[in-house]
């Protein structure tokens, strides 16, 4: 286990190495020469505009920049942000609570519904709860988040006027927090949640026919026992594999969520960024995601192999 | 593509081992005695047919299929019948609710919203229909190769694969989008004299060429186990060149998953498409697609509820259609569940 972890520490930062070639390239080649930024300003006059791209290093070749990029990335400076005017990892940073708090949510409701739904689904296939459960399974993964929330807005806030559609990061205490997001947050958590139900209904069926099950009923358990410590424990491994490695979607925040209900998490951050051209905050939070997604896939792996003793990596 | 049962087994046809193994057991006609010779020119169904009558079988598949082709049918020859164009301004009704004269509602300029959805819908549809083919033919070219060759060029395509996957694809979607769209816009347009054909092709792969992983990683897979059996061993001792050995045997026994994965594909980059329309990131502001529609209603959510409602209704139903039609055909044509 232990030389497995180290020989994929190693791939890891190799793979990291590579994205971040991927992502730099992409924005360094592209035209209108965004890595600039305000360098682009007309108002600066050419002189000092040569300047500052000398002082950033704009005017050398791509490579050297990437490697200037990557030096200072790893010392833990992103960069200053274009229009903010901080460090870009600071502006990033100051976002991530309100995207936790509303996709972090999200997450946990979607994972509350899916396992009871996806296990009962299973436990009683093709019953009428089942059908029920897969036909908002499909309507959940094919209505678009953009469209869901807002069918939302236009019940909640313009039809019925109960909820406020507009996100107010200024409002403080327990329920004006609760009235804002508890429409994105049953969005995304609907969302994650079909996907989810139909993952766990497959691996629950996969389980519930196995022998050990029908040995467990057969000695006299209570069905409950059976469903519950033999058949469900071993169900759950690779749903929660499947979980650890979303869990850097919370991070990478819900871009168009938050561009819905107007959030000022990760993922309307990144938006602003794009539009404006910042891109340190641009490179900050791609990369940034990059690194989580390769981190919780290594976590996924171990997780695998330390609940289900029949894996053992060499 | 019926055939007789002795043609069959005498050409060794190419694809004989997969149908023969699918086709059902063949069911005798019971003519009348004495007619031996009906009995051997029996028809057998062959693996499309099969598939066919599996999917007429589920329910929702055909009602996905129908209202899918319908869609089509809708947006790609409706605007020919339908009077209103999508540019016809009428200050006289602005963000209005849908009436006889417009049936989904004007927007803010007056826009008849029945003639942008159906107008939008070619491309929404387009781009999906387009950047699904172009991720289906990247992934089964790259998982056919590692799969066929094995060794280095195998181990080098699966790292490619690899750092495919490990992309942060949502952010490059949205980054590469946005800034090289009006390079090749403004390419297209010196070009060909309409820059919507570059954002078009644009977009269209990069969705491609970030959703090709999943279909390359299965056609290793099936290439893998396929290159193994007795008949790909049969044809190759008879002097099937390489090429062939790919295109005529291993791949129409591998084509199953990659159709299944075709089809969810479409659904799911229409639903991207859209995205980036709706960010803002897609067509340029005066190509109507459903996602910049839904855009445009966003803002006007609180007066013209309906601006949302029709375009987003339009994406739902058709992605709802397509993930049942996607449903269908993978019970159709998994072998173990052929009747």
């Amino acid at each position: 286990m232990g030389r497995y972890l180290i020989r994929r520490t190693i791939i890891s930062i190799f793979s990291l190495v590579a994205i971040s070639m991927v992502v730099f390239g992409i924005l360094a080649v592209a035209p209108g020469d965004p890595l600039s930024g305000f360098a682009s300003n007309p108002n600066v006059p050419p002189e000092l505009r040569e300047r500052i791209r000398a002082t950033m290093g704009l005017d050398q070749p791509v490579h050297i920049q990437y490697v200037k990029w990557a030096s200072a990335f790893a010392r833990g400076d992103w960069g200053q942000s274009y229009d903010k005017k901080i460090p870009a990892r600071d502006y990033i940073f100051s976002r991530i609570p309100v995207t936790l708090g509303i996709v972090g949510t999200a997450f946990l409701l979607g994972i509350a519904i899916a396992i009871p739904v996806g296990v009962i689904s299973a436990l009683k296939q093709y019953s009428l709860f089942d059908q029920l459960s897969t036909t908002f399974a499909f309507i959940g993964f094919s209505i678009p988040t953009f469209f869901s929330g807002l069918l939302l807005i236009i019940v909640f806030s313009v039809w019925l006027g109960w909820l406020p559609f507009v996100f107010d990061s200024q409002v403080s205490g327990f329920w004006p927090n609760m009235r804002q997001s508890i429409m994105p947050i049953t969005v995304l958590g609907l969302a994650g949640a079909a996907q989810l139900t139909r993952f766990v209904r497959a691996s629950m069926l996969e389980t519930i026919n196995q022998d050990y099950v029908r040995t467990a009923r057969a000695k006299g358990l209570r069905e409950q026992t059976v469903v519950v410590l033999h058949a469900m424990r071993n169900a759950m491994i690779p749903v929660i594999t499947i979980i650890a490695i979303q869990i850097p979607e919370i991070f990478g925040g819900a871009i168009i969520t938050e561009q819905i209900f107007r959030i000022p998490g990760i993922g309307s951050g990144l938006i602003s960024g794009i539009q404006g051209k910042d891109v340190p905050v641009v490179m900050g939070i791609t990369f940034g995601v990059a690194i989580l997604v390769v981190v919780f896939n290594v976590v996924a792996d171990v997780l695998y192999a330390v609940l289900d003793p029949r894996i053992r990596y060499s | 593509m019926s055939q007789q049962a002795e043609v069959n087994v005498a050409a060794g046809s190419a694809a004989s081992p997969f149908d023969g193994r699918l086709a059902a057991p063949v069911e005798q006609e019971t003519g009348r005695r004495g007619e031996a010779i009906t009995l051997r020119q029996r028809k057998q169904r062959s693996l499309w047919g099969n598939a066919w009558r599996q999917f007429r079988h589920h329910r929702l598949a055909m009602a996905g299929l129908v209202v899918f082709g319908f869609l089509v049918l809708a947006t790609f020859g409706g605007t020919a019948i339908y009077p209103l164009e999508i540019d016809e301004l009428d200050f006289m009704a602005t963000m209005a609710a849908p009436s006889l004269a417009h049936p989904f509602g004007t927007d803010a300029l007056g826009q008849d919203l029945l003639a942008r959805v159906l107008w939008g819908g070619r491309i929404s549809i387009g781009v999906g229909l387009v950047a699904a083919a172009v991720a289906i033919v990247v992934g089964t070219a790259i998982g056919a190769l590692a799969g066929f060759f094995g060794g280095v060029t195998d181990s080098a395509l699966m790292r490619l694969t690899d750092l495919f996957i490990s992309l942060p694809q949502v952010p490059l979607l949205l980054v590469i989008s946005f800034l090289y769209k009006d390079a090749f816009y403004n390419f297209f347009e010196d070009r060909t004299g309409d820059g919507t054909v570059g954002v078009f092709i644009l977009i269209v792969f990069v969705i491609g060429l970030l959703n090709w992983m999943p279909t390359a990683r299965l056609v290793r897979a099936s290439f893998l186990s396929m290159k193994e059996k007795e008949f790909v061993e049969s044809a190759r001792s008879i002097g099937a060149t390489r090429s062939m050995l790919m295109f005529r045997h291993i791949l129409p026994n591998v084509m199953s998953p990659i159709i299944v994965a075709a089809t969810l594909g479409v659904g799911a980059a229409i639903i991207t498409e859209s995205a980036l329309s709706f960010l803002g990131l897609g067509f340029t502001s005066d190509v109507p697609t459903w996602g910049s529609m839904l855009l445009d209603g966003k803002d006007n959510v609180e007066f013209a509820p309906h601006m949302a409602l029709f375009p987003g209704a339009m994406i739902f139903l058709t992605v709802l259609a397509i993930n049942y039609v996607g449903d269908g055909l993978r019970d159709a044509l998994d072998p173990r569940k052929t009747q």
